[in-house]
């Protein structure tokens, strides 16, 4: 590591942001802050640049300008994919991707914090405390029943279990998850918020999400994007009663 | 919890496992020479002679189809270039059978082989400096289709180029190596290429002994071949090619490196090739650029697809199987021989897309896959 100064406390720093797509701006001079141990929901219309925010975070976009520093050292934006997942920043898609050919248990074992050096993984074998891990992580998703299914089998709930479960077992410092709840029936997207509450007690997490209900039922700090910046941040009540939120909703 | 858990699968090196695999060694290794020198040669059932190297060859393809299935089957490459790994590797091994020819030659120079006598060459170019020492030129026979493979894939994989745009730049380089395999200035007999081998390691490669031989070490590197890619494939790594054949840019999110995970099954499986075509250089007796045609790389895949994408057995079955057809059918009736080929790949890919073994599995897997719908890498 080298010995950058530290330029903030914060977990997560965004700052002046911006990515444009053949001249549209996606975002546009964002700055963001999430701190250690914070729940973060972002709310936003559509094309407000929630996903392209989580692009820039875990490496899938390079901003054309501004920083992204994770811990205040690692710039973000130097960084690929991979070598950011490793840092500690987890991601759950929009669509639940996980990999339909392998089992419920191969997926977790993929994502499982571990080397991820091909030669070792070459070699790998699982040992008894790592194979508990998967048994508990599996009891926590509530996915033991299914362990040796192939994950294409699930159903999209379950899809997206796993996939959190995948995040869980990897031991991240930061998850970003968009739109965990998106295609799921009220009885999954409550049990999802109370995983959420759960997991969020040992890590930070930043929730992109349009179900508004839901959005309540985390009770966290609110940030409304739009237009590729931040249009208003603080409690739910706060940003509901917004005027600009309401415009910007509603329409003017 | 399942029996399949983590690290290399337990039910992959079961004894039921290595009693078959020894089983099938053995009729491989003992039945051949048994059948051609023991039983009497008017027997009915004595294997003449022509067969003996015709099997070997069967193996040697069976071998590149292997190599094939380890990098299209599980991790979703298609390369349309493996024949050039094959010929490269052929290629380092006939330059050692033309060394070893030595003053035996139409033009009886002891240093020169033939072609170059005829092109007025002085002296032996640099390339072919060692290639009179079998521990050098079998080196080379692994490490120039590795390097091959190694650079090339570097390119292609750090850049990202997948699916058929990998598969296009593939058939290019084969093709180039064709084209430049075919002038003479290259050095390597032009379009003649190298033939008229006389010994290989002192044995006379006209001898039924020495063939038998080394139809023997085809069968040990295809075992050794498949114990590889069966290693690579029942590893942790194994999934990990799964993975990014399904979901490639997911597996980075989790961490991993995608390109040094298709590099190294990439390189494994060129060197495999290589070795392929070095023993079956010698039991074919020649080697020319035509075994860099595009063509060629076309059929290993569809021999892989006819005997079933990524289950390994299957590459081996479907080089086997397509080959002996191909054989039988150019002598009774050679103008066929591409319509039923180009058939056979539109109907394993519609009716049976799991191909001979595949089909074969079906029935054990049904109940685990019955709910899944098909793979993302079963559409080529």
């Amino acid at each position: 590591m080298k010995t950058a100064t530290r330029l903030t406390d914060a977990l997560l720093y965004l700052d002046g942001v911006t990515v444009s797509f053949d001249g549209f701006k996606a975002l546009n001079d964002l700055s963001l802050v999430v701190e250690e141990g914070e729940l973060r929901t972002i709310i936003g219309p559509n094309g407000a640049g929630k996903t392209t925010m989580m692009d820039v975070v875990t490496g899938k976009t390079r901003p054309d300008s501004g920083e992204v520093f994770f811990r205040g050292t690692a710039d973000l934006s130097r960084l690929d994919e991979a070598e950011i997942a490793n840092l500690g920043i987890g991601r759950k898609f929009q669509r639940p991707t996980v990999f339909e050919n392998l089992t419920v248990l191969e997926n977790l074992e993929l994502a499982l914090a571990g080397s991820r050096g091909t030669w070792k993984t070459l070699f790998a074998h699982l040992t008894s405390e790592r194979r508990d891990r998967i048994a508990a992580t599996l009891a926590r998703i509530g996915l033991g029943e299914q362990s040796g299914q192939p994950a294409g089998a699930l159903s999209h709930g379950q899809k997206q279990w796993l996939e959190i479960g995948m995040l869980l077992i990897h031991d991240r410092t930061l998850l970003l998850l968009d739109e965990p709840v998106a295609g799921m029936t009220d009885r999954e997207t409550e049990a999802t918020a109370e995983l959420i509450l759960d997991l969020a007690k040992d890590r930070s997490i930043v929730v992109v999400e349009h179900d508004m209900a839901f959005v309540r039922s985390l009770g966290a700090r609110v940030t409304v994007l739009h237009e590729g910046s931040v249009l208003a941040e603080g409690s739910i009540d706060h940003v509901q009663n917004h005027q600009r939120v309401i415009e910007v909703y509603l329409g003017r | 919890m399942p029996a399949l858990s983590g690290g290399q699968h337990k039910s992959a090196w079961s004894p039921g496992f290595w009693a078959a695999f020894v089983i099938c060694a053995m009729v491989l290794v003992l039945a051949v020479p048994l059948l051609n020198s023991w039983v009497p040669k008017d027997s009915s059932a004595a294997l003449p002679d022509y067969l003996v190297p015709l099997l070997g060859k069967y193996l040697c393809y069976a071998l590149l189809a292997l190599s094939l299935d380890l990098i299209w089957g599980y991790a979703g490459i298609l390369s349309l270039g493996h024949g050039a790994f094959f010929a490269l590797g052929g290629y380092c091994m006939g330059m050692y059978l033309m060394r070893q020819i030595g003053t035996r030659g139409v033009y009886g120079n002891p240093l020169l082989p033939d072609f170059m006598v005829f092109l007025n060459w002085k002296e032996l170019p640099w390339f072919w400096w060692g290639f009179d020492h079998f521990a050098y030129a079998a080196a080379m026979v692994v490490l120039v289709p590795g390097l091959l493979a190694l650079v090339f894939g570097w390119l292609a994989f750090r850049s990202r180029v997948t699916g058929v745009y990998l598969s296009i730049i593939t058939q290019a380089m084969t093709y180039a190596l064709m084209l430049a395999f075919f002038r003479n200035d290259m050095g390597f007999g032009g379009n003649n290429g190298m033939t008229d081998y006389k010994d290989i390691l002192g044995w006379d490669v006209h001898q039924p002994s020495t063939r038998l031989g080394l139809y023997i070490a085809s069968v040990m590197a295809l075992g050794l071949g498949y114990i590889c890619c069966r290693f690579i494939t029942t590893s942790k790594l194994g999934r990990v090619l799964l993975a990014l054949r399904d979901a490639e840019g997911r597996l980075r999110f989790l961490g991993y490196s995608v390109t040094n995970a298709k590099l190294l099954v990439f390189t494994v499986s060129a060197v495999l090739a290589g070795i392929a075509g070095a023993l079956y250089v010698p039991q074919v007796g020649i080697i020319n650029p035509s075994e860099f045609s595009p063509g060629n790389s076309i059929e290993i895949a569809i021999w892989v697809s006819v005997g079933g994408r990524g289950t390994l057995v299957g590459a081996i079955v479907g080089a086997v199987l397509v080959n002996s057809a191909k054989t039988w059918l150019t002598g009774a009736a050679p103008e066929t021989w591409l319509f039923v080929l180009g058939a056979l790949f539109v109907v394993t890919t519609l009716v049976f897309p799991r191909g001979i073994v595949g089909l074969l599995r079906r029935p054990i897997r049904i109940r685990a896959q019955a709910a899944a719908p098909v793979p993302a890498g079963e559409q080529a």
